[in-house]
């Protein structure tokens, strides 16, 4: 449970006294900006661009000479590998902020959003510096990951000249009831994906069960009152027409028309490809099926449309019945 | 590397190039070192698992240094990014694939730039979402 009455307010008095303070440690550029350093960045992102490591090529540029890639900018001020170790400096105002989340149950942290403005590219030689402030702290907010407040820093970097280069802005959620513990202050906040993403499954129960066993072999089966005869899905115990609970099923051929349809946008649930058609099909049999049509440009379905449903496997695990246009 | 596209040939609604991008373990770490960002979860396994993650995840910086490069490939070598603002969503993991679109959402006469609405997309949705602002080389 979150903090409340008194708690809160002497917790949310001590939260303010942070705001527009600078956290007391400059980070600096260990080597001026250097060929070596670029190169590795540009071998990373796979990027082509010859301004950073062609100079004839970057001199006849608007750039006039060999530059850095701008998002390099941090880059040029993280710690390296003595950041593994994961030691904080004790003067760093922004731990010690963090520190007094922790001791109040908002242990979790997760980055939101960053800008970064650029002001000029830096160029093989530049050193920089940056000094960080903690600009804002929101109220307290109800997040998707639970109860917290978003910090607001801001790093402006300057360059040897004491001249601005460029400026970081990062936010953080610092949230109560953390499954991603504080060494993630990573950079997602979608929890533990395992695998690619699986389609929720269905329920499986005494009067269902045997409609997928039979999806499973591959084919689309239908129940069928045994008594008048009348199809009936989804699947279920007495027949609506003559009350009977005797029944079978009959094989469908797969072949039908789309009788009404939508287009999903949004939400995007993983699993699924975007835009998503969901359509009601009438099966040749005659009885209505809901499932998805694919393959298709979602423009180009329409009312009418005659489609074939083939069983297949739409995750790691789960078989559903698809429909795709006949082409005729 | 594409030319140097011109401010007044690229008009609003323009799209730029899909970059789909395989994600493995060595880009992952390859982005990490190459940022000097050696937070463990994104170079050592067992320390991504510690943290709720089932294997290590791509970090800001490398992500940003991806949007940039895609946008810059679309504008050429002359072009010079302002400007780079996301909104983080799901992790990039290994043995998926993040896919980055854009499109002008609008121009800078004064400042002979245009802003990129990015989306980058992975298995479980938006990676991230943002925009770049670029200058873009004056007319020839």
């Amino acid at each position: 449970m979150a903090i409340s009455g008194k708690e809160r307010e002497a917790f949310e008095k001590k939260l303010e006294a942070y705001v527009g303070l600078d956290i007391g440690v400059e980070d600096h550029s260990r080597n001026p900006i250097n060929a070596a350093m670029i190169r590795q960045w540009c071998e990373a992102m796979g990027d082509e661009n010859p301004i950073y490591l062609d100079s004839e090529v970057a001199s006849g540029s608007a750039h006039g000479g060999i530059v850095a890639p701008p998002a390099m900018l941090q880059a040029w001020i993280l710690g390296g590998v003595a950041m593994a170790a994961g030691e904080d400096d004790p003067a760093d105002k922004q731990r010690e902020l963090h520190r007094l989340f922790d001791a109040h149950g908002f242990t979790g942290v997760v980055a939101t959003n960053t800008e970064q403005e650029y002001l000029r590219y830096l160029q093989p030689g530049d050193t920089v510096r940056a000094r960080t402030v903690i600009e804002s702290i929101s109220e307290q907010k109800a997040t998707g990951l639970g109860i917290g407040y978003f910090i607001n820093t801001r790093s402006v970097f300057k360059d040897q000249n004491d001249d601005e280069v460029g400026s970081l802005t990062f936010r953080v959620l610092k949230f109560e009831g953390a499954e991603v513990p504080a060494e993630a202050s990573g950079d997602s906040g979608e929890g533990s994906p395992a695998g690619p993403p699986q389609r929720i499954k269905p329920a499986l129960a005494h009067d269902n069960a045997w409609w997928w066993d039979v999806i499973e072999t591959g084919e689309l089966p239908i129940q069928r009152c045994a008594e008048c005869g009348v199809l009936r899905h989804p699947p279920r115990p007495m027949c609506g027409e003559c009350q009977s609970t005797d029944w079978d099923f009959i094989r469908s051929t797969g072949e039908g028309e789309v009788v009404s349809f939508v287009v999903i946008h949004y939400p995007e649930v993983p699993g699924y490809t975007y835009p998503l058609v969901v359509a009601v099909v009438e099966l040749s049999e005659g009885e209505r099926f809901v499932g998805n049509v694919v393959d298709v440009d979602p423009g180009d379905v329409s009312i009418g449309m005659a489609v074939q449903a083939s069983i297949e496997l739409v995750d790691d695990e789960l078989k559903l019945p698809v429909f795709r246009p006949v082409s005729v | 590397m594409g030319e140097t596209r011109r401010f007044a040939e690229v008009g609003v609604g323009d799209a730029l190039p899909a970059l789909p991008i395989e994600l493995t373990t060595s880009l992952i770490v390859a982005g990490a070192v190459a940022s000097q960002d050696y937070t463990p979860v994104h170079h050592d396994k067992k320390a991504a698992q510690a943290a709720g993650m089932q294997d290590v995840f791509m970090n800001i910086l490398t992500t940003n240094g991806l949007v940039s490069r895609f946008v810059t490939d679309w504008a050429g070598p002359d072009a010079r990014v302002t400007h780079l603002s996301v909104k983080l969503g799901t992790p990039n993991l290994p043995g998926d694939t993040m896919t980055l679109t854009g499109s002008v959402r609008e121009k800078d006469d004064a400042a002979e730039a245009v802003v990129v609405d990015v989306t980058v997309k992975n298995a479980w949705g938006n990676h991230v979402t943002g925009s770049v602002k670029v200058i873009l080389a004056a007319g020839d």
